[in-house]
């Protein structure tokens, strides 16, 4: 598998422990250990600093900003600038559009990769090598080097400013790089249970359905988290694509209504607070999950 | 972002010959296992529509004056000699090298730091769950949107009114305060700070989990030596996590590259061309000033540079790997 297990306290450290008892006792702190300690609270601070100003300033009144400036304690409550962004935006229909393209990209792109996958890592059919490859260069390529003729492609068979044209895109963009982790993955699938299955008379089809996807579950949930958040992070491909108000995604929305300066500061505050409120939600859930996935790949 | 090119190093995963010549599935059917291209049939057709011909179609459109209505005429090599000489082109690598010292070289020195710091030290001289809270928060950046991640710093970094502007006035360095998105001389630096923050967490989570490889019997033995943290660091853990350094520092290179959306979302490449990269001046052209065929050829030259580095990259790890398993 390729999602190891990530707790610091891990399988390494407690077989050290049990074959080595010395070290099973926890060295002494010195000062330099605790003051290790403060810079790396003090690293996290700086990193979440953002995220709390943030949260902070949505809930002021613009003139409550301008006496009490961006440290202080909201006066009183004021939500009319979060209130503003979402109706302004039509925020709920934001966030539809980019659940909608996001969880479809996510599945149709897990079926792809493990359709894929299966012929490269179990088949192996021959010229495997050069056709993942070819699967890794596309996801290596700057997708400036498609844009254009997708445009152009789209718009003659009437795709364009359609969620389906964001969809297919990523669809494949994405399972170009499940394509290259699950080949790989699959590769190393215990041969015993596919001779087995074999043996007893279980066609292709049933030995992915029913044996493959099934024990590789895991994996393919890592796979699936990932490719909901890489959509939903998505921007030159809706950015393009999705011109009419109606169609655009959470960060789209975000990021093209900021742009216009007229927006006074606490609801600017506001709209970055509802862009990133649904990945921090999302973080929060899968937390574990996606841990796992970072590493998946790296670590093998 | 980043993530979206993890694994490069599973290359390394050496399968055994005899094995690699057949299928896992022991073969009943006479069919062998070309039976099995059947599977990949939508895969591949997928990727040749949405892929491989648009990224053709691309090259030839930068041999082309194209204003994307009427069609395209060929005009050779005219756009490539006229990139040439093209200063903005050259400037919009130059802030390319910009971005690849703040996603590439400071969040690669700063996470092995980091990573050390969390996984030696916290991890084990105080608790696990202090070090995997701090790894968490130190990723978080990573999963924004990158446009909702550049309008929050944006929005901190307003002119005027903006958070950073006011907590400076307030502790009396008014002096410091700028128009930091605005004028030339610290747009580029500004954009840089936002990436060393979205990039900070790629690089400690995967540098802490490598480190979960290092043998503690191994350090402890070191130690009993008398060597100290940044001796066992060098001889030891150095060794044993290059091959992620290897994969950090090419995907994050290749994501300096290809830098689109806080460009797009903070500066649209300016003030004047200070903040201009690659992938926004073809964007422009395609989209704006609809010079299609100039745009393809930015585009084109961008991947060409993706792939060479790439290239070069993979290059030096198959060759470090050999000198490695020689010693």
């Amino acid at each position: 598998m390729a999602t190891p297990d990530l707790t610091i306290a891990g399988s390494s450290t407690t077989t050290a422990r049990v074959k080595h008892p010395r070290s099973r006792r926890r060295r002494p702190r010195s000062v330099s250990d605790w003051i290790i300690l403060v810079i790396a609270f003090l690293v996290a601070i700086v990193v979440v600093a953002p995220f709390i100003l943030v949260l902070l300033n949505s809930f002021k009144s613009p003139s409550d900003y301008a006496t009490g400036g961006p440290l202080a304690w909201p006066a009183h409550l004021y939500l009319k600038g979060i209130e503003a962004f979402w109706n302004n935006v039509n925020f709920p229909l934001k966030l539809w559009n980019s659940v909608f393209i996001s969880a479809l990209v996510a599945v149709f792109g897990v079926a792809v990769s493990v359709l894929n996958a299966y012929a490269l890592g179990v088949g192996r059919i021959k010229g495997r090598i050069w056709i993942v490859v070819l699967f890794l260069l596309a996801n290596m390529l700057p997708q400036e080097a498609m844009i254009y003729p997708l445009y152009y492609m789209f718009k003659q068979v009437g795709l364009y400013d359609n969620v389906w044209a964001v969809i297919i895109i990523l669809t494949v963009l994405e399972s170009a790089f499940g394509t290259y982790l699950l080949s790989s993955v699959f590769s190393t699938f215990p041969t015993a249970v596919l001779e087995a299955a074999a043996l007893d008379g279980a066609s292709r089809w049933q030995i992915l359905t029913r044996i493959i996807v099934p024990i590789s579950r895991p994996t393919l949930s890592v796979l699936l988290v990932f490719f909901f958040i890489w959509s939903w992070n998505e921007f030159l491909i809706p950015l393009v694509f999705l011109v009419s108000n109606d169609n655009q995604t959470v960060p789209l929305a975000v990021a093209t209504l900021t742009g216009q300066r007229t927006m006074d500061i606490t609801t600017t505050s506001a709209s970055a607070l509802l862009g990133l409120l649904p990945t921090l939600i999302f973080f929060l859930i899968f937390q574990r999950t996606l841990t796992k996935g970072i590493t998946a790949g790296a670590v093998k | 972002m980043a993530v979206n090119s993890i694994g490069i190093a599973q290359k390394r995963v050496k399968r055994p010959r005899k094995v690699a010549e057949i299928g896992l599935i022991p073969e009943g059917s006479k069919r062998g296992r070309a039976g099995f291209w059947l599977y990949l049939i939508p895969g591949l057709i997928l990727l040749t529509v949405v892929i491989l011909i648009p990224l053709v179609w691309n090259v030839y459109i930068s041999f082309t004056s194209w204003r994307g209505i009427l069609p395209p005429t060929f005009i050779g090599l005219a756009n490539w000699t006229a990139l040439f000489q093209d200063q903005q082109f050259w400037i919009s690598f130059g802030t390319s090298i910009a971005l690849i010292i703040a996603m590439v070289v400071i969040p690669t020195l700063l996470g092995l730091v980091l990573a050390a710091m969390l996984f030696d030290l916290i991890g084990r001289k105080f608790n696990g769950s202090v070090a995997s809270f701090l790894r968490a928060t130190y990723y978080l950046p990573q999963l924004l949107p990158i446009a909702v991640a550049s309008i929050l710093i944006g929005w901190i970094v307003r002119p005027d009114d903006g958070a950073l502007n006011t907590i400076l006035r307030d502790v009396g360095l008014g002096a410091l305060q700028g128009n930091w998105l605005g004028s030339p001389s610290t747009a580029l630096p500004t954009i840089m700070v936002v990436m060393v923050w979205v990039q900070l967490g790629y690089p400690v989570v995967i540098f802490m989990a490598a480190l979960q490889r290092v043998d503690p019997e191994l350090y402890e033995a070191a130690e009993i030596d008398g060597a100290n943290w940044f001796q066992r660091f060098r001889s030891i853990t150095s060794h044993i996590i290059r091959p992620e350094v290897y994969v950090v520092t090419l995907t994050s290179t290749i994501a300096a590259l290809k830098v689109f959306g806080p460009v797009y979302t903070l500066t649209k490449g300016g003030p004047g061309t200070s903040t201009l990269v690659p992938s926004y001046y073809s964007y422009v052209q395609f989209f704006q000033t609809t010079q299609v065929g100039y745009g393809a050829a930015i585009s084109t030259a961008l991947t060409v540079v993706i792939i060479v580095v790439a290239a070069i990259f993979l290059r030096a790890q198959n060759r470090s790997e050999r000198l490695e398993s020689e010693r």
